[in-house]
């Protein structure tokens, strides 16, 4: 006896050591996995970061009461006001071409947030008010000190002159950074300044909601018949199989499908959720479906024999008793596809989508983009500003998906309690 | 539990789809589609168009200056462009599929320059370079001394021109589906390439073998494909100092803290001298609108009014801001007439 156990000892040991050599290869692939996931919500988090926060400058506005009409308030030229505004606080700058660069330092679009303030408050007019404003891009950069001061004083687009004139701003205390409302409250903009991402993130929740509403289902029905119902012969093989290869089809294909389809045939409007959402539910529909018939598979036979044979009818069968149990599966199928569908562009490109929209939609008619394409077309614009928007986008992106999924657990936890 | 989320689910989505339906299908939004290089000029005026009347923002679609044209000229209806950009003039084959879908009146504005730049870090030297320079060290074949061509097998700046820095030539640049890698081919490749006197020659004997020559880029590694993404060749050039970028002159213009341009035959690329003509590597930047939507689709001919303005395209314009060359003054107004008075193209 002893001796039989002395002669296996080196086997165990070995046994033993690959067991250990294993658990430690994958510990291994988890950390370099972990750790490749943490470098990149870390660098996106770093550098999106930014965008939450806004750079502002004030000045003293005299809000001249001859030149606003109190009867049309927003008529009057708010461009000129915050111009005399800047002018008065360095009256040193006369030269036309410095004046210029002088009102670079505010964003283009100053003069609309003085006029809401004004809309909102009509009493203001005839006083001096010191009113804040939004930086331009170049120079809220500068703040962040994302641009540095090169040997001739220049800071990218700054040029030496805006670089003091900014200095002399942020000694007297007229400068703050202040958190960025604006970009969760706000549609596209070319100003990075200004650019927001709620008509992204607004098309994104009309799309998915058309491609869930639909695919949601239509995949479900089709799984459960074809699992259940449809009699095992040449055709069912044939769908079997087009529906596993449309589920690895390239989503641009599904793209110009609905170009040739939704638009041009039957004329629907370019650019809008609802087409996006259709196409999106058709590249989601073989996923939905897949992962729907293998939850419905892994439901035990004799719950369906049982249920026959206390006499229920298949329909029965199914919607009473296989159906809830195979529920918190194909809810998981239906957000894996969802998610897929959270992060496309290419399909959105043919139908109009990656596209220019400030307004933000409020119906599933109206011309919307996604959040994947404002990422896309920020990542693309040459300012600099936009770089930290790009990120801070992704974040938005993420958040939406981890919400999706989140939803997803609730729904699967509740039904999974009902059995 | 099941029917209430499912009536919950049907009541959402019947309010949804009831807010839709107030929409009218009529258009008062213009439609504008084409060239990713227009595209940050036009968005910008739409923005102010959007802000400044009473009209919605236009649409602005991004497909390239090919895809924007065939869509245009796709047909006249409700749902097709207004209006398309474009990096380059319409072509006659355009102008005909257009007239074959009922687009005969078509406006041409043209709104400036867009200058191409060949640039590098700011922490290695700028280059001057001339175009024979550029095409010798990007094409695929050169001239090899007498009459024939060889593999191009220069390795550094130094071996195209002594009197260039002994450097590795590797050159970023965009895809062959880029607007601004045609440009650059076109411009810069075939411009140093005419400069060679037998291939001048050659053009008129065999235009396909010029073409050929003077037209690829070469594909062992000195030229590398760094995709449409300008922003990443700018960061890419951060990071590798010896390395060259090809890409439209606003970002450079928004990057002068990092990176420089190359001097092209002597030119410096920069606002003045492409605006002028002199920095051979510029292009027109046009777009092209439907006559027959004016009045159908609310606000196009204020659109050209903001577009065709001091305001927008002049030297001290916001666009000049957004690193668009103005055209000269002459030039300007010649076009403003042309917009103004709906003056249909004439090829």
């Amino acid at each position: 006896m002893t001796d039989t156990f002395t002669k296996r000892t080196p086997h165990l040991a070995r046994r033993h050591a690959r067991e250990i050599r294993f658990q430690w290869l994958g510990k291994i692939a988890i950390s370099i996995a972990v750790g490749f996931l943490l470098i990149m919500v870390g660098t996106i988090s770093w550098m999106g970061a930014g965008a939450l926060k806004q750079t502002q400058i004030s000045l003293q506005v005299y809000l001249d009461p001859q030149e606003i009409d109190t009867s049309a308030v927003e008529k009057a030229d708010y461009g000129a006001m915050v111009k005399t505004a800047l002018r008065a606080t360095f009256p040193e700058v006369k030269k036309r071409r410095d004046t210029r660069k002088l009102y670079k330092l505010l964003s283009s679009q100053a003069a609309f947030g003085l006029q809401r303030q004004i809309k909102e408050n009509p009493d203001l007019i005839g006083q001096t008010k010191s009113v804040w404003f939004i930086a331009s891009d170049d120079v809220d950069m500068f703040f962040k000190a994302n641009i540095t001061v090169d040997t001739n004083g220049n800071a990218g687009k700054l040029d030496e002159k805006q670089v003091q004139w900014l200095a002399t701003l942020d000694k007297s205390g007229a400068v703050r950074s202040r958190f960025n409302t604006g970009f969760f409250l706000s549609g596209d903009s070319r100003e990075p300044e200004l650019a927001g991402i709620l008509s992204a993130f607004a098309g994104t929740t009309l799309t998915l909601f058309v491609c869930f509403l639909l695919s949601f289902p239509i995949g479900i029905l089709a799984a459960v018949y074809l699992e259940e119902f449809i009699p095992e012969n040449r055709w069912s093989d044939l769908i079997e199989v087009n529906i596993n290869n449309l589920a690895a089809v390239p989503s641009i294909v599904f793209g110009l499908l609905g170009l040739a389809v939704f638009l041009n045939a039957f004329d629907l409007p370019r650019s809008s959720p609802l087409v996006g959402g259709m196409v999106l539910a058709l590249m989601t529909l073989p996923t939905i479906i897949i992962a729907s018939r293998s939850a419905l598979r892994s439901v035990p036979p004799s719950i369906r024999e049982a249920a026959l044979g206390i006499g229920a009818t298949r329909t029965q069968m199914v919607f009473h008793h296989v159906a809830p149990l195979a529920m918190s599966g194909m809810l998981t199928g239906t957000i894996i596809g969802m998610a897929r569908a959270l992060g496309e562009t290419a399909p959105l490109l043919m139908i109009g989508m990656v596209a220019f929209i400030v307004d933000t939609p409020t119906s599933i008619l109206q011309p919307a983009t996604a959040l994947p394409v404002q990422i896309f077309l920020w990542a693309d614009s040459p300012e600099r500003g936009f770089l930290e928007k790009t990120s801070a986008a992704i974040i938005v992106l993420i958040a939406f998906l981890i919400a999706m999924n989140l939803i997803a657990i609730i729904l699967r936890n509740k039904y999974r309690q009902r059995f | 539990m099941y029917k209430k989320t499912l009536i919950a689910g049907l009541l959402l989505s019947s309010t949804i789809l009831a807010a839709g339906s107030n929409v009218a299908f009529a258009r008062e939004q213009i439609r504008i589609v084409g060239s990713s290089t227009v595209f940050p000029f036009a968005t910008t005026v739409a923005e102010r168009f959007g802000k400044t009347t009473e009209f919605k923002t236009p649409i602005v679609e991004s497909t390239g200056s090919g895809g924007g044209l065939k869509l245009f000229c796709s047909g006249d209806g409700e749902n097709d462009p207004d209006i398309t950009n474009a990096s380059r003039r319409i072509k006659t084959s355009e102008v005909k599929k257009c007239a074959a879908n009922g687009i005969t009146d078509i406006v041409e504005v043209k709104i400036g320059y867009d200058g191409i730049v060949l640039a590098n870090s700011k922490k290695a030297k700028a280059l001057e370079l001339t175009l024979k320079d550029v095409f010798l060290a990007l094409a695929k074949n050169v001239p090899d001394g007498d009459g024939k061509t060889k593999a191009n097998s220069y390795k550094t700046w130094s071996d195209v021109n002594p009197a260039l820095p002994n450097v590795k030539i590797e050159v970023m640049g965009p895809p062959p589906t880029s607007g601004t890698r045609d440009a650059f081919v076109e411009l810069a490749m075939e411009g140093g390439c005419k400069s060679f006197k037998w291939i001048k020659a050659l053009k008129k004997k065999d235009k396909k073998a010029y073409k050929a020559l003077c037209q690829t880029i070469r594909e062992d590694g000195a030229f590398i494909e760094a995709g449409e993404n300008d922003n990443l060749i700018v960061q890419k050039l951060n990071a590798n100092p010896s390395a060259f970028g090809v890409f439209g002159f606003s970002f450079l213009d928004q990057n002068t803290d990092t990176i420089q341009g190359s001097k092209i035959n002597g030119v410096e690329p920069d606002f003045d001298q492409i605006s002028d003509g002199s920095y051979p590597v510029s292009r027109s930047l046009y777009f092209y609108v439907k006559k027959s939507r004016i009045g159908k689709t609310a606000g196009i001919t204020e659109y050209l009014a903001e577009f065709a303005n001091d305001k927008a395209w002049g030297p001290e314009g916001y666009l000049a801001d957004k690193g668009l060359i103005p055209m000269s003054e002459k030039e300007r107004k010649d076009w403003a007439a042309k917009v103004k008075g709906l003056q249909n193209l004439s090829m």
